[in-house]
């Protein structure tokens, strides 16, 4: 038992420092993860849920704005890019904060193709984000059903 | 305040009126729902109670500022500290902050401000409204840390200051009870201080407005 534990630690170690070193989670997810305790268990995965939700939702907004045949309002479009930036920086979600930067840039620069691209990535971007994470807080499961504690994983 | 009232405030024996750890209860404002859980959470660790609100006008509703007389049951709820986001549709963090400081009944209440921009006229515009401070997002542990204690300490300064003016003028009062001494007439209190609760968090603010009123009976 204690050897198939350690195993799935260090399994779980590996992949959350790849997380950190391929860029999709940043120090405020380490932040979030200091809010969790006994009393909280699901809170990192309550907050990325939400982030998930909005993520959908705010995508969505971005689409439905520019997909006006006629004048684009590109205010619109940044309106959601500045929410979903705020959010995914609240998380700690690296990859997608940084692709609202460039998106915001876009908007204000009334680029059509830009917004367009951003769009698309930011899309592939939370969803291989929200894989990951999947992942992640199934090793957790793992760790704890086969009676081991989930490791702090120190990121430096 | 009448001089009977000065009898009245409890002055233990043993040391100052310092409160040990009461709970700030704070409003949490921001409409960004990921924000709010995030906000919310870090507060509760910080043992502190919690509302939170998704705009300016949902705060200004739950203090009661928002002329709706059917909210003023809620102004029982006693509101410490402040937290708002700026960038919010309709009412932004500094209107409310201006809003909140225009009232006679709130303005004490000390606001702090979050934003994701590190923009240096709009951090100042609202350190000169008012604000405590001001928070960059995304808002850590530390920062909320820093702030409860910015709050705390401003409170249990102001307690103890009108503890000590209290003995020291309630000696004064004593000594003087036996020879003639002006009447004080002095204007009735504003203060929402409880003066038979100790859990009762009274602003710094009013509690400075009521030492200026012990002074008078010098």
């Amino acid at each position: 038992m204690d050897a198939l534990v350690a195993q799935l630690q260090m399994q779980y170690r590996n992949y959350t420092v790849s997380l950190y070193q391929q860029g999709f989670l940043d120090d405020q997810f380490t932040e979030l993860k200091k809010l969790q305790d006994d009393a909280s268990p699901d809170f990192v995965a309550e907050v990325l849920s939400l982030f998930f939700e909005d993520c959908v939702k705010l995508i969505g907004n971005m689409a439905r704005a520019l997909d006006q045949t006629g004048t684009v309002d590109f205010s619109q479009v940044g309106a959601s890019v500045h929410q979903l930036k705020g959010s995914s920086s609240s998380v700690g979600a690296k990859r997608v904060k940084g692709l609202c930067v460039t998106f915001k840039e876009y908007c204000e620069a009334n680029n059509y193709e830009g917004c367009v691209r951003c769009l698309q990535q930011v899309d592939i971007e939370y969803k291989a984000l929200q894989t990951k994470l999947q992942d992640m807080f199934n090793l957790e499961k793992q760790i704890i059903q086969a009676g081991g504690k989930v490791p702090q994983v120190d990121i430096n | 305040m009448a001089v009977g009232e000065v009898m009245r405030m409890e002055i233990p024996s043993g040391g100052d009126m310092s409160v040990t750890s009461p709970e700030l209860h704070v409003l949490a404002v921001d409409d960004s729902i990921v924000d709010r859980k995030v906000i919310e959470r870090l507060l509760r660790i910080s043992a502190c109670k919690v509302t939170t609100v998704e705009s300016g006008a949902r705060a200004l509703q739950y203090l009661g500022l928002d002329g709706d007389k059917g909210a003023s049951g809620l102004k029982d709820l006693k509101v410490n500290l402040i937290v708002t986001d700026y960038s919010m549709p309709g009412l932004t963090g500094y209107d409310l902050l201006k809003k909140i400081k225009e009232s006679s009944v709130f303005r004490e209440i000390p606001v702090v401000i979050m934003s994701s921009e590190n923009i240096l006229p709009r951090i100042e515009q609202c350190l000169r409204e008012g604000a405590e401070d001001f928070l960059l997002k995304p808002v850590k542990l530390a920062d909320v840390k820093r702030i409860k204690e910015l709050i705390m300490r401003n409170e249990a300064e102001d307690c103890k200051t009108l503890s000590h003016s209290n003995k020291r003028k309630l000696a004064e009062y004593i000594d003087d009870a036996s020879s003639p001494s002006p009447s004080p007439s002095p204007s009735p209190s504003s203060s929402t201080h409880d003066d038979s609760s100790a859990k009762d968090f009274p602003s710094s603010k009013q509690m400075k407005s009521a030492d200026e009123k012990f002074s008078s009976l010098l």
